[in-house]
């Protein structure tokens, strides 16, 4: 439950035109206030919960994307917030772009719009609050699960 | 008395042993046994003394023409140097020492008597300690460091016999220096070291030694030229030779001798404005600077200033020199910061460290000779400790930069482990010098509270520059080969009885404090300051948990945490691997690591002109308030 | 009788060591919660609840744990125990410079898990850190000072039970103090070290690369760390527990309006500013106060 009083994201543009990026930000202003909800942005992967990603990837920031969703700690989740992120909008067909976010990392909430409202990233991200809530339950799951195989691994000394 | 002679007389006579044996097995059992011998003499001696302070007679008229024809012959030697090199301020400093020696014994020297030539008492037996025990470590661990330095340099000449024969020659010289109660025997021994000084410092022959050797040896002589002067001033005027006496009968007319022998105490202790020459002197080979130029020739100029103090005591000239050393303290401390050469750094904080105990001497209140005692001590250890590391790194690494020592944990992780207790040992809580820099400001508080205001800011640069060289040194990379395989037993040997001394005389500083120190303090004004019980037992709570949490938790973190995942630094998401990253236009970069000198605010060179210029007039002055 | 003067006058030191080590970190997570509400009122915004650094410490207890090297995470672990150490050896009455001496250790471990990470932001977030240290020591050191020049002694609990308001003698040196404070609490103007408002430049600074449980050790070893500084505040008004309540609480309000109305300085005038009202406020005082005071 503490993961959804206090979400911290990451918010990362993979080359969109800004016109996300000045609404994510907004979304942080005191006009809408989504501190309110303890949602801080942190910059730094190892400290985010949620990732925001805006825009389209392109080759050079499909590695981007990948290192810093690799660096967040689990549960995490993604948010593709404006429709180049989600499908890759205009600039689907360009010889560069790979397509939406979900083309390198898996995404869990799509938020489209072009650009993508505050109130529809704000509804994005408090979705993804009770996503991550279930990624916390499946990864202690997974967590035990693989503490036990090892420990089976181990009796019968599979492992050397 | 028996123990005291065969301390002064044995090391010379195996110097001379040394230099005659051409076999170096043979040469390293004799060092290795007299070495054993020398630290079993300190102990005994300790044991022995029991506390008191013991004058001897030791009257013998073939010693005092002896010691004046070694001296004479000294001063030929330094005069066949100085002309070779064509350094004339050398020349007439000598000059002038012999001229005054010459009258000294042509006219005033048949008046006078002495009684008491030697000594002992307990800030003496500190020292011998120090001297023993430490000298002989860095005795035995110049054994291995020489041959690795020959093989390195096979440009400068292969003279180690000569090397050895002067590291054993100084240490009897440093016993005759704490030992001897008559001023013209340790004029003679204060001689002995100052040449060895030279001699070691140019030991390697090329232009930038010599400049280095001759650089320390016009400071000291020009030391010696005061203690002369003293030497005579005092037989003429107070009538005596005897350094008790002196302080305890001299009145009025121990305050000019006093004032020159602590002039000659600054030059050796290296104080602001005669710093220089141990700066340079870092030229030397490590050992000799781990000798001389941290744990014990330094240690004979405060020794000398301590001893003095009561002499001084109240007069402007032991204000003097108190700014003198807290000036010391305040501008080397800055300038380490600056400096980026290992041995630089340590120069520097030895300097301000002896600054700091000339300091403490300039007050001359129990307290703070209680803390300049103990920051001897706490000090000695630690910076030979450091010293003798960074002698294994230079050779290793090819370099003496502290930049080049990233990641030093994983390619020498005993030698960083020594270090860092070295660096822990010079300015971290629970370790001796901070435990006396914490007496030290108490002392400050009571006297003056600008020497206090000093004493913060110089910690506080101390602070700086050695949490970032230990900073440097425990950055951690994977994948790196262990370098230290070929480090020979003898430094092994050193640097694991040094760090675990560095430890443990901090264990056992109540005792030492109450044994050695506290009688000594009572003996010269009656009642001595001891730290609070309480607060003793919070540092041993300290020190007992760092010693335990540390290794504990490594193990742990090394063995048994497996609960994590690996991933690799930020760097802004462009990490090719740990320390690669693109960089515009698809380029691969490196991050490298640096770090910060703080040029703009503590450049060497203008920090050094100005505490020059002050210390100048502060000497000026100690000397003129003396004599007007 | 306010509970801060049956604090002092307990006599067992064990039990006041006690009480701190569980009351630090909650007071610390409450004040820390006051501040970012109000600081999100001055902004025109509603805020977080004010137990929402809990929920921040909790969450980070319970994330997966994600280290650059094996070690990285030890110096934090230390920095934690010496911090808790140090706020209890100030609490249980002892003496004022080995606090002083204790937090520095304290400090020296954080920066030293900065740089044991080699990576860049950690780096410079840990040399930024030591800046720092440098540029606050001194006025830290004065502050025991100058309280020694007045009592006569370092032991906290003689100094909290002095009967006349130190303030008076000291005002120089509480005024550089509370310049100090400023860097002490991680605000701006001088969050330079690990802020998170200064992520455009150097991401989280020294804790960059720390996560998880390790950061949340960070974090509630700030409160202890500030509960302790508000305590030394006390100290300057100690005659009077309600003055002195009211003197801490007005403070820290006062740091979080300087927080929310100076934008961040450069390390450059950070440590000069600093040194130069440690020298004109602190060592003033000082010096002049040991003036008056020669009979």
């Amino acid at each position: 439950m503490f993961f959804k009083k206090s979400p911290w994201i990451i918010h990362y543009d993979a080359t969109s035109c800004n016109g996300c990026d000045i609404e994510v930000v907004a979304s942080l202003t005191p006009m809408y206030d989504l501190e309110r909800f303890g949602i801080v942005n942190t910059g730094n992967p190892k400290h985010a919960d949620i990732f925001v990603v805006t825009g389209a990837v392109n080759e050079s920031s499909r590695m981007v994307v990948k290192n810093i969703y690799d660096q967040m700690p689990n549960p995490k989740v993604v948010v593709a917030v404006g429709i180049c992120a989600t499908s890759g909008g205009v600039f689907r067909e360009c010889y560069n772009v790979l397509g939406g976010v979900d083309k390198v990392i898996p995404v869990d909430v799509y938020v489209p719009g072009c650009a993508a409202r505050p109130e529809s990233i704000i509804d994005g991200i408090i979705t993804a609050l009770d996503i991550l809530e279930r990624r916390l339950v499946e990864f202690r799951k997974a967590k035990s699960e693989a503490r036990r195989q090892e420990k089976k691994l181990r009796r019968y000394h599979l492992n050397d | 008395m028996e123990t005291i002679i065969f301390l002064i007389i044995f090391p010379a006579a195996i110097s001379l042993v040394l230099l005659s044996i051409p076999v170096k097995s043979v040469r390293r059992l004799i060092a290795v046994i007299a070495n054993i011998a020398l630290i079993a003499g300190t102990i005994h001696l300790m044991y022995e003394s029991g506390g008191e302070t013991v004058r001897f007679e030791l009257e013998n008229i073939w010693i005092e023409r002896a010691m004046t024809v070694l001296e004479v012959a000294l001063s030929v030697y330094i005069l066949y140097m100085g002309f070779r090199f064509r350094r004339y301020l050398v020349v007439l400093f000598t000059l002038a020492q012999l001229a005054l020696l010459v009258h000294f014994e042509a006219f005033v020297s048949p008046t006078v008597h002495v009684a008491h030539n030697l000594f002992v008492d307990n800030f003496s037996i500190i020292l011998a300690l120090i001297i023993g025990v430490i000298g002989s470590l860095i005795c035995l661990y110049a054994i291995g460091y020489i041959e690795e330095y020959h093989e390195r340099h096979k440009e400068s000449e292969d003279n180690r016999r000569v090397f050895f024969f002067l590291m054993y020659l100084f240490l009897s010289a440093m016993f005759g220096i704490v030992f001897s109660n008559n001023l013209k025997w340790i004029y003679f021994f204060w001689e002995i070291t100052t040449l060895c000084s030279f001699l070691l410092i140019k030991y390697h022959e090329d232009e930038e030694s010599i400049e280095s050797a001759f650089s320390a040896l016009t400071i000291n002589l020009m030391g010696g030229l005061a203690f002369t002067a003293a030497i005579s001033y005092a037989t003429i005027f107070a009538g005596t030779l005897e350094l008790d006496r002196l302080i305890a009968e001299g009145g009025a007319y121990a305050v000019v001798p006093a004032a020159l022998i602590a002039f000659a105490g600054l030059t050796k202790s290296a104080q602001f404005p005669f710093s220089s020459w141990l700066t340079k002197a870092m030229v030397a080979p490590t050992p000799v600077s781990a000798l001389l130029h941290s744990s014990t020739m330094v240690k004979a100029g405060v020794y000398i200033i301590i001893k003095i103090s009561p002499a001084l005591r109240g007069t402007p000239a032991a204000a003097m020199l108190s700014y003198i050393g807290g000036l010391t303290f305040l501008v080397a401390s800055f300038i380490a910061i600056s400096q980026s050469n290992a041995k630089k750094v340590l120069a520097y904080s030895t300097i301000a460290n002896l600054g700091l105990v000339v300091a403490c001497a300039g007050i001359g209140t129990n307290e703070a000779i209680w803390s300049a005692i103990l920051l001897i001590v706490f000090h000695a250890v630690a910076k030979s400790l450091m010293f003798l590391c960074v002698g294994i790194t230079e050779h290793k690494l090819s370099s003496k930069e502290i930049e080049n020592m990233d990641f030093l944990i994983m390619e020498m992780p005993k030698v960083s482990a020594a270090m860092i207790i070295g660096i822990s040992g010079m300015f971290l809580a629970p370790f001796g010098m901070l435990i006396s820099k914490w007496a030290t400001l108490k002392a400050f508080i009571d006297f003056n509270p600008v020497m206090a205001i000093i004493l913060a800011y110089g910690s506080a640069a101390t602070l700086f520059f050695w949490t970032k060289w230990m900073g440097k040194i425990i950055t951690i990379k994977y994948g790196l080969k262990n370098r230290e395989k070929v480090v020979s037993p003898w430094e092994w040997t050193t640097l694991a009885v040094l760090s675990f001394m560095t430890i443990g005389v901090c264990i056992i500083f109540p005792i030492l404090s109450s044994a050695l120190i506290e009688p000594y303090i009572i003996g010269l004004f009656g009642v001595s300051p001891s730290m609070d019980r309480f607060n003793i037992i919070i540092i041993m709570i300290i020190m007992l948990g760092l010693l335990t949490i540390l290794p504990i938790g490594l193990m742990y973190y090394a063995w048994l945490n497996k609960d994590y995942k690996r991933v690799g630094t930020y760097l802004g998401g462009a990490n090719v691997d740990n320390i690669h990253f693109l960089g515009s236009l698809g380029a691969q970069r490196t991050a490298d690591i640096r770090n910060y000198y703080l040029d703009g605010f503590f450049s060497e060179k203008r920090l050094y002109n100005y505490g020059w210029v002050t210390a100048v007039f502060l000497v000026i002055l100690m000397l003129g308030v003396v004599i007007v | 009788m306010t509970p801060i003067d049956y604090y002092i006058h307990l006599d067992n030191i064990y039990l006041k060591a006690v009480v701190y080590v569980l009351l630090a970190p909650i007071l610390g997570g409450l004040l820390a919660g006051v501040d970012r509400k109000i600081s999100a009122r001055l902004q025109g915004r509603i805020g977080p609840p004010i137990i929402q650094p809990f929920y921040d410490v909790f969450k980070l207890f319970r994330k997966e744990k994600i280290i650059v090297n094996k070690f990285q995470n030890f110096n934090v672990n230390l920095f934690f125990v010496f911090m808790v150490f140090t706020g209890s050896l100030f609490f249980l009455g002892g003496d004022l410079l080995l606090v002083i001496f204790a937090l520095t250790l304290a400090g020296v471990f954080l920066a030293l898990a900065g740089f044991s990470v080699n990576s860049p932001y950690c780096h410079i977030g840990a040399e930024r850190e030591l800046i720092q240290m440098m540029s606050y020591d001194p006025m830290i050191i004065l502050v025991a000072v100058g309280m020694y020049q007045v009592t006569g002694t370092f032991r906290v609990d003689a100094i909290a039970m002095y009967d006349e308001p130190l303030i008076i003698y000291l005002p120089g040196v509480f005024l550089g103090y509370l310049h100090i404070l400023t860097i002490k609490l991680r605000k701006s103007p001088f969050d330079l070290a690990m802020s998170a408002h200064a992520h455009q430049e150097l991401v989280s600074g020294l804790k960059t690369e720390f996560s998880g449980s390790t950061l949340a050790l960070i974090e509630i070893g700030h409160w202890y760390e500030n509960v302790l500084l508000l305590g030394i505040i006390y100290l300057f008004f100690a005659f009077n527990s309600l003055v002195g309540l009211a003197a801490m609480l007005i403070l820290y309000f006062f740091e979080i309006i300087i927080d929310n109305t100076y934008a961040r300085f450069k390390w450059e005038l950070t440590f000069k500013s600093t040194w130069l009202v440690t020298a004109l406020f602190g060592a003033a005082n000082i010096i002049i106060l040991y003036y008056s005071m020669q009979p």
